[in-house]
């Protein structure tokens, strides 16, 4: 067994442990914490798995992002009480849903065991494919090119996520800035980070975006960037977030997909086909929606973590 | 060998993801096992794309982006949990 072997075993078997203490957890904020580990250590598995893509992406959202939204909203729920009107199920009922959930992770698992042998692979199709985008990173080849559409609808979910969110907001606070009003930092680490980080943050973030179209790297991971590095003078009571009501902020959100839904007609009109890129102009175009698509990215996270208008 | 393991993980996720959901009345931690159930699905993707190594690419770039696009997606809708959980709690802290 290789130190790789001995790597993959260790960090599942860390990934399984942490996975059962977030379901056995006693306490809700124990159960985020858990879960928090468990994000950063899938992205180590992802490193593992030769998806460097997928790991700066989980690392950046799974954890970070997700991490912050969880314990704010553990936070918030300590204060006013979960919304329980429902009894946990009787010890008869929870073996029974034990055992169905073992079935269906052995039937899965069997099903991983028995996956046919040379496995199926797209990975020659984009190679062959690769260079008519003129792309080096094959994942932002299929990101931008082969599955635009998905990227597409995908950038339009974020945009239906906030406006979701932002329909939840009480009728008196409608228009008002988002997210609770957190206590001014004036020292300790978070006060420092706050104003030391979102300069380089921002920095590491174009470098991101613009590597991802040759290694990993990417307008998502640039996006999470940019979002938490908007976030840290929020959370350190540094700058308050701009009221959902300002123009500008919606037009920030829908100008990603729309700039994207462009360029599609745009192929269209040009290639007879929607999201087809005319030829030496891919790179070029696809760049450029990448570029709107970040920023537009980047505000729907950060969006997304504050929550609805609060009344204040 | 390295996907063998992760996707056998993914599958014992799957499975402690379905039972968080559905042993666990709180409803923060109903999200989480969902997440953690979503987690799942994503490695038993990264383990067939890493099955799919060919034309000197370490994994195959198709599940991985559409494992990215996933992570994106589970993301919003967790954010969106989130929120009509908040609003119900505060809904209900007020009679």
């Amino acid at each position: 067994m290789t130190a790789g072997h001995l790597a993959d075993l260790l960090i599942a078997a860390a990934i399984l442990a942490l996975a059962l203490g977030v379901v056995l957890a006693r306490q809700v904020f124990t159960a985020v914490a858990l879960f928090v580990a468990f994000g950063l250590l899938m992205g180590f598995a992802w490193v593992r798995l030769e998806a460097l893509d997928v790991a700066l992406t989980e690392a950046a959202i799974g954890a970070g992002l997700s991490g912050l939204l969880l314990l704010g909203a553990a936070r918030r729920l300590a204060r006013t009480g979960a919304p329980v009107d429902e009894k946990p199920p009787r010890r008869a009922q929870v073996v029974a849903i034990g055992i169905a959930c073992a079935t269906v992770t052995a039937a899965l698992g069997a099903a991983i065991l028995a996956l046919p042998d040379p496995a199926p692979s797209l990975a020659p199709m984009v190679v062959a494919s690769l260079p008519a985008l003129d792309l080096g990173n094959p994942v932002t080849g299929v990101l931008m090119g082969f599955r635009a559409l998905d990227t597409l609808l995908e950038a339009a979910v974020l945009a239906l996520a906030v406006i979701g969110i932002w329909a939840l907001t009480p009728n008196r606070a409608w228009g008002g800035a988002p997210g609770w009003t957190q206590p001014r930092a004036t020292e300790g680490p978070l006060a420092l980070l706050a104003r030391l980080l979102p300069p380089f943050g921002i920095v590491v973030a174009a470098h991101v975006l613009w590597v991802g179209a040759d290694a990993p790297g990417g307008k998502f991971q640039a996006a999470a960037i940019l979002a938490a590095m908007w976030l840290l003078p929020w959370m350190a009571g540094l700058a308050a977030p701009p009221p959902t009501g300002a123009a500008w902020l919606r037009a920030a959100v829908a100008v990603g997909p729309l700039a994207f839904i462009l360029a599609g007609f745009g192929g269209l009109l040009l290639e007879g086909a929607f999201l087809a890129y005319a030829p030496g102009a891919a790179k070029a175009t696809i760049l450029a929606v990448e570029v709107v698509l970040t920023g537009s990215i980047a505000v729907a996270l950060a969006l997304l973590v504050l929550g609805p208008a609060v009344a204040r | 060998m390295t996907a063998t393991v992760f996707g056998l993980l993914g599958a014992a996720l799957v499975g402690i993801g379905l039972f968080g959901l559905l042993a666990r009345p709180e409803p923060l931690l109903r999200i989480l096992a969902f997440n953690l159930l979503g987690g799942g699905v994503f490695l038993v993707f990264g383990a067939v794309a890493r099955r799919g190594a060919a034309a000197g690419l370490a994994a195959d770039p198709v599940p991985q982006a559409i494992v990215l696009t996933g992570i994106v997606v589970a993301f919003a809708a967790t954010t969106l949990a989130v929120a009509l959980v908040l609003r119900l709690a505060e809904a209900e802290d007020r009679p």
